[in-house]
């Protein structure tokens, strides 16, 4: 029989036992296959971990659930990192599971293969849902951490090949607990803001781990949902995430995605004075080839035509003059030949002419008496001889 | 959806533009009037298409949201 000392109540031993495990295993690893999984109502996480010879139960709380990096399965093999806990009323101890990670990159790999499988199934990779990255951006939202290289490498190749931007810049965090969260919830932000032309999200190269949050299913969706063109640009060349499946444009790396979200300044400054001397030398050829046309026309027969007709007129008129003022000169000296004919004949013709031969006109009472009968004695007449009359008295 | 900012034409616009301008005088169709009215309004576009591309200096703003989930952008630190 042991002492009365030594009888303890069973809190007491449990609180021993508890003060004593949890002491002596603050921060293990424990490697095992999870069975059992239940994810509560409340958001806890249950499961048991258990090898070929023993198990022990798990706990994943809710506020470190959000750090998985993987959806745990029945099955799967994985590495936990917590303490053990003594949970008094069932007298059971377990590990209070800080983070879990699937066994080896394989395991990784896996998960990232089931959600490439998943959305894609459901079409989110489609070709028909890439929207069409704008050419000539000019306010840039880019979605990455606000000290990465990343940021860094973007902006030093904008600032050589179009400075002329507005550059939005939504910090986030890029790795660890939280950031897939924050990268979506940036994305939704830029689509409320609106006032940017392409989203670039990504970060620099890392380790699997390091760039998972750009295989998280909440990142696919917001790029996805995203009304604004997104180009993915995660880490180095060689590694494809989930965000570049369902980004509208994958870079390879950031400033891959920055030298192909504009063109380079001095080939668009190229581009406008081609487009100045094209259209200097239309307007200029255009211009000459009218002029050359009414100099043509000017010079053309048809438009000459009026002025030759003209011309003739004025050479027919004077002509015209010409002949008629010789015809009139001829008529006139017809007219005067005539004349002076006239007048001597006329001449030839007076009164006076046959008085100068010896004749006389005899007038009574200034009418002249071209019959002896006519006059009786004692008439009184006159007698006109060429040079001048003479009164008389006739007597028988 | 918030409306664009940009005073004047787009820059993506007014090069769409200019190269319309091109191909209606390449085509040598409209009369002459319009196409000089076309050249100066060109010219006009390239001009200021050629003002943005002088611009040396990347501007880079934070998107952030106040408390009352309004939208902020300030300065980045980033250097």
């Amino acid at each position: 029989m042991p002492s009365e000392k030594q009888i303890l109540t069973v809190s007491e031993i449990t609180r021993q036992i508890k003060f004593s495990l949890e002491q002596s295993f603050p921060r293990i690893w424990i490697q095992g296959e999870i069975s059992n999984f239940k994810r509560h109502t409340s958001g806890h996480i249950y499961f048991t971990l258990k090898d070929e010879g023993a198990q022990i139960s798990a706990t994943l709380w809710r506020s470190r659930v959000a750090n998985l990096l993987f959806d745990p399965q029945d099955g799967m093999k994985v590495i936990a990192r917590g303490a053990i806990a003594v949970y008094p009323p069932r007298g059971t101890y377990q590990i209070d599971v800080e983070q879990l990670q699937p066994l080896g990159v394989g395991e990784l790999q896996l998960a990232f293969e089931r959600l490439k499988k998943k959305l894609s199934d459901e079409g989110l990779f489609d070709e028909e849902h890439k929207k069409p990255i704008p050419e000539y951006p000019e306010h840039i939202g880019i979605i990455t951490s606000e000290t990465g290289a990343a940021l860094q490498d973007i902006r030093s190749v904008l600032s050589r090949r179009f400075p002329s931007l507005e550059v939005i810049l939504a910090p986030v965090r890029v790795q660890g607990a939280g950031a897939a969260e924050e990268i979506a919830a940036a994305m939704s932000d830029m689509n409320t803001y609106g006032d940017v032309d392409v989203i670039i999200v990504g970060r620099g190269g890392g380790s699997l781990e390091d760039l998972w949050a750009f295989n998280e299913e909440i990142v696919a969706r917001a790029i996805y949902d995203s009304k604004i063109p997104v180009i993915s640009a995660v880490g180095h060349e060689i590694d494809f995430s989930i965000a570049d499946f369902v980004a509208d444009l994958r870079a390879p790396t950031p400033s891959a995605a920055a030298e192909m979200v504009v063109r380079d300044r001095s080939e668009l400054i190229d581009i406008i004075a081609n487009i100045c001397y094209t259209m200097q030398g239309n307007v200029d050829d255009r211009i000459s080839s009218l002029r050359d046309r009414i100099q043509n026309l000017i010079a053309s027969y048809s438009f000459n035509r009026p002025k030759d007709l003209l011309r003739e007129s004025v050479q027919r008129i004077d002509e015209l003059e010409r002949s008629l003022s010789r015809i009139f000169s001829h008529v006139f000296q017809l007219t005067n030949q005539r004349y002076a004919t006239i007048q001597h004949s006329l001449e030839s013709l007076s009164p006076k002419k046959v008085l100068k031969r010896g004749y006389t006109i005899v007038r009574k009472d200034g009418r002249v008496i071209a019959s002896a009968k006519v006059l009786h004695e004692g008439d009184r007449a006159t007698v006109q001889f060429h040079d001048g009359d003479v009164k008389t008295k006739v007597e028988e | 959806m918030s409306s664009k900012k940009s005073p004047k034409h787009s820059f993506e616009d007014s090069l769409k533009r200019l190269e319309a301008i091109v191909e209606s005088l390449e085509q040598g169709s409209v009369p002459l009037d319009e196409a000089v009215e076309l050249y100066e309004e060109g010219i006009l576009l390239a001009k200021e298409c050629g003002e943005k591309l002088k611009t040396t200096e990347l501007k880079i703003k934070k998107l952030t949201k106040d408390i009352n989930g309004q939208f902020q952008l300030t300065d980045s630190d980033a250097e």
